[in-house]
């Protein structure tokens, strides 16, 4: 029997996150897998190879593994893009940030001049109002691109939308009498065009392009989304909460499948509308479809909502201004039950907590879960966890669980954090990751795409340096260090994944999953870290150019 | 409390009955009861998930996905994260639903679901009905987590069914029952055991007629259940100002649970502290008011003098 053939890519650096041989200038490849990485001499032990030479002037990393993230964020991109900040789009294309409500307005008058129909309905997404001062706005604003057509755009929270006259019509809400609490009334007694909140949302998301029909199982979708992940360097990431009906699946497998895909796409199904030994069921045959490029069978829980949406579940004292305390979305007996059984047959569960209080119940949970089903070695995983104190750190450590922070949300809304949600005090406080390596928490970091955009390199600049938009630092006793933010977005994701085994780092025997970038993230200065620039990746031995795909 | 009824069906807007309260409560037992009382009545009975909402497999005609069709034209939808989906497509998939029962998940706030179903004009609240366990549900209560969502549960609240009754002593049911007076002040109590009530308190009284047996327990071994409930059937004049007689009859101490009246083409409903007025169904005799209460609590003088047109204007200054 012939081996297959062996390519050693020479590279300037290549860091490898192998503590017993963390650097180097070669890595050999066969069969998509890692040889070895080495200087040339001891590669060429293997036998026969081809030296690639491309990436002579180049560093290479593990690719990265983005812990948190949904494919949406390839179908987000079908609509227009809104965002206060510059955002590169699959194609490559950097859509500037729109400065002002007017710059907004007039990124739409310019998205519907493409439009042929004078019905068509025109989307967006991205809005953050909150960078535009005290005004809101309002229908008015978008009435001035069309009336004639539905227009909406989703906040880039993902919890408001704002639309026009015509939106709110054929949504029937023009109307005098809406009482809801997500959805402000102007001085005339109808809606303003503002909508928060899922139902109010749901009824105007199916007029204006976001009913649910459009947003599931979106092949072109996840399409896009594997050239953002090419883009970013990232080879592995995770479609965190998905319900993965049947066509969903097939249409993922034979999409992962395709020879050309560059990522490999982790899939976790949904806990809602089930009981914990329903999902549990699904998750164990979910497992058994998972391909290299498609893993499949671990569950995603959501414990409470978010921070800036105030429905986050947050201990006392609670919201800084005063709002109430927020929504549990699982009861705690449903969390304790799916806690044991999945520990029991071994699926892994991931855990939505944004406020400290719905961290204190996972943990409770899962610490009376433990006791009737030990565990050794479960990776159970805390999302976003961003409010989590020293003490449930060290609980965490102790019951074994990861976390995965959301440093970009300082970057994103630590004002907001700051001045309005939670005070100053926990704003500083808020993705402890120094605390959590301190505890001997396994730590990941992740951007939430499309919440914030995908870039893992980005994500670890925000936890080295805890900027926000505005320029203030976050609670610098938090930032951690380059070297560490590095391991993070790759071994430190991977373990949460239980595929640290498999991808993280370059050494013999892990597939071969490159990030490829133009700088020295080591040698580049930490506050510069989010500019490093990036080829593009090498996923499976494959080498995919960003400029490329 | 508006009469209109844009963008409604051509039959007046769907009454939808929430029910609301925690884990344990007997809001399965009750869905379950519902369904076997509609009595021609053809229900949608939106859940969260037939998991934590099993329904009595005898009651199940056929099943398909999310939807259980059940015997006597009713059908059974569980909703989870896609409740507003489910309530935008029912009227067009199931044009011949009368009435909406929408069971919450545990945890959620029963109050801000039925706000976002008055989102839909096709709908109408009809009452929020909350489920309490009188054995744990102070103890609940003092949760430090669930403590909120459990007073936040009965605040929101037009009727509470105070359930298990059987399972506390008399001194500790009575301080649950006046400790639940004051957690939900707007609503009427309802003392239950199994979750036995008066489907009609739910599901409404029939058009033109008085409450039929269906009104009283029939349930073997419930103390006094034939004299548990009272109704009365008045003829109201047309010169009632209707609104009025909503707040009248809603009014605390009435002991009023349901009363439904049709008056000039407007139907009045109210449950417990709750009134709307919608659209009288075609053909509906005018000039007729159904009251239900709890014998023990209606105050029949109360509803006598609230059908007496002379006094609506003496009260209006309240």
């Amino acid at each position: 029997m012939t081996l297959s053939p062996i390519t050693i890519f020479r590279a300037r650096r290549i860091l490898t996150m192998n503590p017993a041989r963390p650097e180097a200038t070669h890595v050999a490849v066969r069969d998509g897998r890692i040889l070895g990485a080495g200087p040339l001499e001891e590669l060429a032990g293997w036998g026969n190879y081809t030296l690639d030479e491309r990436f002579a002037d180049k560093v290479l990393m593990p690719g990265f593994v983005e812990g948190h993230s949904h494919a949406a964020e390839g179908t987000f991109w079908r609509y227009t893009y809104l965002g206060r900040f510059d955002r590169m789009d699959p194609e490559g294309k950097v859509w500037k940030g729109a400065e002002s409500i007017e710059d907004v307005v007039t990124r739409l008058q310019e998205a519907e001049r493409t439009l042929a129909s004078p019905t068509e309905v025109l989307a967006g997404w991205g809005l953050d109002p909150i960078y535009y001062g005290d005004r809101r706005v309002v229908r008015a604003d978008f009435d001035r691109v069309s009336t004639t057509r539905a227009i909406g755009v989703m906040h880039a929270s993902g919890h408001i939308f704002n639309v026009n006259t015509r939106a709110l019509e054929l949504a029937g809400l023009l109307r005098p009498g809406v009482n809801h609490p997500g959805i402000p009334l102007g001085p005339d007694g109808l809606p303003t065009g503002e909508l928060k909140g899922p139902e109010a949302m749901t009824i105007v998301g199916a007029h204006v392009g976001f009913d649910r029909e459009a947003l599931a199982n979106d092949e072109e979708g996840l399409k896009r989304f594997a050239k953002l992940c090419v883009r970013q360097g990232v080879t592995t990431a995770t479609d965190l909460a998905n319900l993965l009906p049947d066509d969903a699946v097939s249409m993922m497998a034979r999409v992962t499948g395709e020879a050309s895909f560059p990522v490999r796409i982790v899939s976790f199904r949904r806990f809602q509308a089930l009981t914990p030994e329903q999902v549990v069921d699904i998750a164990v045959k979910l497992k058994a479809k998972s391909t290299d490029r498609l893993r499949l069978g671990a569950i995603k829980l959501f414990v409470d909502g978010s921070i800036q949406g105030f429905s986050a579940r947050l201990r006392w004292p609670g919201y800084y201004n005063g709002a109430p305390n927020g929504l549990w979305y699982t009861p705690p007996e449903a969390i304790s039950g799916l806690y044991k059984l999945a520990l029991q047959k071994g699926v892994l569960v991931h855990s939505h907590t944004n406020g400290d209080q719905a961290t204190e119940m996972a943990l409770d949970c899962l610490e009376g879960a433990l006791l009737d089903q030990p565990a050794r070695d479960h990776r159970f995983t805390l999302q976003h966890c961003q409010l989590a104190d020293a003490a449930q750190f060290r609980r965490m450590a102790r019951l074994g669980m990861c976390a995965n922070l959301f440093p970009n949300h300082h970057f994103y809304w630590g004002d907001q954090h700051y001045e309005t949600t939670v005070g100053p005090e926990r704003a500083m406080r808020m993705n402890a990751c120094a605390t959590a390596l301190a505890s001997g928490v396994p730590l990941a970091i992740h951007s939430d795409a499309p919440v914030t955009p995908l870039g893992p390199i980005f994500t670890a600049w925000c936890a080295v340096n805890r900027l926000t938009a505005s320029g203030r630092t976050l609670g610098t006793s938090e930032a951690i260090s380059v070297a560490d933010a590095l391991r993070t977005i790759t071994l430190g994701a991977a373990w949460t994944l239980r595929l640290d085994g498999e991808v993280g780092s370059i050494e013999c025997g892990k597939r071969a999953d490159f990030a490829v970038l133009e700088d020295d993230p080591l040698e580049i200065a930490p506050d510069k870290l989010k500019d490093v620039r990036i080829w593009g990746t090498v996923q499976g031995g494959r080498p995919f150019p960003a400029n490329g795909v | 409390m508006s009469g209109e009824v844009s963008g409604a069906r051509p039959g007046g807007r769907l009454p939808v009955t929430v029910i609301g309260g925690y884990l344990g409560t007997g809001k399965t037992t009750l869905v379950n009861r519902l369904l076997r009382a509609a009595d021609g009545r053809r229900l949608a009975v939106l859940v969260n998930d037939f998991g934590a909402t099993p329904i009595d497999r005898d009651l199940i005609v056929s099943s398909s996905g999310d939807t259980l069709e059940i015997s006597g034209g009713c059908v059974c939808c569980s909703y989870g994260s896609d409740l507003m989906d489910t309530l935008m497509t029912l009227p067009e998939q199931r044009p011949d639903i009368e009435r909406v029962v929408l069971e919450t998940s545990g945890v959620a706030l029963p109050g801000m679901v039925a706000s976002a179903v008055t989102l839909l004009p096709a709908y109408r609240i009809d009452g929020i009905v909350v489920m309490a366990d009188v054995e744990t549900v102070r103890t609940m209560a003092d949760d430090a987590y669930l403590d909120d969502t459990i007073t936040r549960q009965l605040a929101a609240a037009d009727l509470v069914i105070a359930n298990r009754c059987d399972l506390v002593n008399e001194t500790s049911l009575q301080e649950t029952l006046a400790w639940l007076a004051t957690q939900s002040p707007a609503a009427r109590i309802l003392p239950a055991t199994r979750a036995e009530i008066a489907p009609d308190l739910l599901l409404g009284l029939r058009d033109g007629a008085a409450p039929r047996r269906s009104a009283t327990l029939t349930t073997p071994g419930a103390p006094d259940a034939a004299s548990l409930y009272d109704s009365l059937e008045l003829d109201v004049p047309e010169t009632v100002d209707i609104t009025e007689l909503g707040r009248r009859l809603s009014a605390p101490g009435t002991g009023v649970l349901r009363a439904k009246g049709i008056l000039n083409h407007a139907a009045l409903h109210v449950v417990g502290r709750r009134f709307e007025i919608d659209a009288a169904p075609a053909g509906a005799k005018s000039g007729r008011l159904v009251v239900i209460g709890l014998r023990s609590r209606l105050d029949r003088r109360a509803v006598e003098q609230a059908v007496q047109p002379s006094l609506s204007t003496s009260l209006r200054s309240d």
